[in-house]
């Protein structure tokens, strides 16, 4: 009796938490996507440059490009590119993960003269 | 290991040390579990390799583990070096400064323990890593060593040759090599060896021949650029490296494939091909390449003894599980580029938190890459592609609707600009 209610206990628990694990993984993908585009978007998509600041950007309005550059409504020179590769479920949850990044003054970069020694 | 400076401390007034015991104990209980415990909860994993693979690993790792992990980072370089860009260097647009920085602030942002030292073996049934001073124990170690050159494949030429530079590792020889073409007469000729297979950075080779070009065209515009490609064709961005060469560069960059070395005699710097022999003012031989040293003494470059097969859920290697291989050293159908390597040590951080956890990592990972290249001082353009992992060809798979630009443009020079200083500000800071 005890190990039945054990295991009943365990199995409750299990099936808990796998709801939970499951949702925390699709979030720590996206991250982990989102986290690609930092080369050209600057990190957590505050941009250093004249590439577009994805931080903080309104949810609908970033959906709303991605799919332009997807179907070419919307011309671009790069974006066309990286749109088409991504399924509507990754665009939005792309969108999400951006709407609540802050916006930040991006640290400036650390120059440092060449020192000779590689 | 007695890396860490000592340094005095001054002693505190009374009132001082009070307020210190009073924020201590709050400061105490804010800390992580493990500060308090003095043992990490999620363990200690070793980075061997600061470049954009290592350092960008380092960094996440730290990050998304909301410092649960304690990360130590090995590397005998004493800054960071941009192999992006450097070719500008050569074309005159660039200098080195401009692509030199600091360690400093990633290393104190995101608490990294830094040793500046080389990793000499690595003993992988003990979990340890042996350096020229002392070892260190890991509980997951990550490999980012970038590429070594294999000089015994090129005949004539079995060892480096001092006037003779690569210029492939961003540093000392991209100035030689500068240097050298300025003190070329002008009606000289720069010949380039590219070699075949694998090699860091695919178009690289042909925007160096655009950047060489660039600086002939102002200052020496009866020189020649030759490029001797071991491979069938150009590799990468092959249309668009053509418009230059038939365009801006007529007359000037001469293109010739399947031109692997048979012999060069490093004293007069000609090289006999196939087809010709070929005499330089100016010798740019880019070697043969395999994965960075610290991977060949752990024996883990086991794809024809040059590359390193893993698993690109976890980037952990097909023949020790605790260690993983991320950036260039990895075998792959994927271009060796710095936005590659980022996006292999950011799946790879996330996968070892996970697994640190006790968790699955993510099954199916997906990322992107885009790459620049510089035709002048001002003109770029892209390759660009979404990568999924694909379980049944155990890859990393091209997405539908990647490609390259329909010609270079300022826009996109722009915009390789904002790359560079964004892919700099994520790894660096």
């Amino acid at each position: 009796m005890q190990r039945f209610t054990v295991t009943l206990v365990w199995v409750c628990f299990t099936l808990a938490t796998f709801p939970a694990q499951a949702e925390e993984l699709a979030l720590t993908s996206t991250r982990t996507l989102a986290a690609s585009c930092a080369a050209c978007h600057g990190p957590n998509g505050n941009s250093l440059g004249s590439t577009p600041t994805l931080a903080a950007l309104n949810q609908q309005y970033f959906i709303q490009r991605m799919q332009g550059f997807k179907d070419g409504s919307v011309s671009s020179t790069v974006m066309h590119h990286h749109a088409k590769g991504l399924t509507t479920e990754e665009v939005t949850a792309m969108a999400a993960y951006f709407a609540q990044q802050p916006r930040q003054t991006p640290q400036p970069l650390p120059h440092q003269s060449f020192l000779g020694a590689q | 290991m007695a890396m860490e400076k000592i340094t005095r401390l001054p002693v505190p007034t009374r009132r001082q040390f009070v307020r210190s015991v009073i924020y201590g104990g709050l400061a105490f209980y804010g800390l992580p579990a493990f500060a308090r415990a003095g043992k990490p909860p999620l363990g200690h994993v070793v980075v061997v390799g600061a470049g954009f693979a290592g350092l960008t690993a380092a960094k996440y790792l730290r990050e998304w583990s909301m410092g649960n992990l304690k990360v130590t980072l090995i590397e005998p370089n004493p800054q960071f070096i941009s192999c992006p860009q450097s070719n500008l260097v050569l074309g005159g647009s660039r200098t080195l400064d401009q692509l030199s920085f600091s360690y400093d602030i990633a290393r104190k942002q995101h608490d990294l323990h830094w040793i500046r030292d080389s990793v000499m073996s690595v003993d992988m049934a003990n979990k340890q890593v042996k350096l020229t001073r002392g070892s260190l124990s890991y509980d997951r170690l990550v490999l980012a060593p970038g590429v070594d050159f294999n000089y015994s494949k090129i005949p004539g030429m079995p060892s480096p040759v001092e006037n003779i530079p690569h210029a492939w590792k961003a540093g000392k020889q991209t100035l030689q090599l500068r240097q050298q073409l300025e003190s070329m007469p002008d009606g000289g000729v720069f010949v380039m060896t590219i070699p075949s297979g694998a090699y860091r950075c695919p178009p690289g080779p042909y925007e160096r021949a655009c950047q060489v070009a660039h600086y002939f065209k102002q200052h020496k515009p009866r020189s020649k650029v030759i490029i001797l490609d071991a491979n069938a064709d150009i590799v990468s961005k092959k249309g668009l490296f053509l418009q230059s060469f038939n365009g801006a560069y007529q007359g000037m960059i001469e293109y010739h494939n399947n031109s692997e070395i048979l012999q060069l005699d490093t004293g007069s710097k000609t090289i006999k091909t196939d087809f010709e022999t070929v005499k330089a003012d100016v010798l740019n031989v880019i070697p043969p390449q395999l994965a960075g040293k610290v991977a060949q003494v752990a024996g883990l470059n086991n794809v024809d003894q040059r590359w390193c097969e893993v698993d690109f859920v976890s980037y952990a290697s097909t023949l020790q599980s605790d260690v993983h291989i991320i950036g260039d050293s990895i075998s792959a159908g994927l271009p060796k580029s710095a936005h590659m390597a980022t996006s292999h040590a950011k799946v790879c951080a996330a996968a070892i938190i996970e697994l640190q956890s006790g968790h699955a990592p993510n099954p199916l990972p997906v990322f992107a890459n885009t790459c620049y290249s510089f035709v002048d001082d001002q003109q770029a353009m892209h390759v660009a592609n979404v990568y999924r992992y694909d379980p049944a060809k155990k890859s990393m798979v091209s997405a539908e609707g990647g490609g390259v630009s329909a010609k270079a443009s300022l826009q996109e020079g722009e915009y390789a600009q904002a790359w560079a200083h964004n892919i700099w500000a994520d790894t660096l800071t």
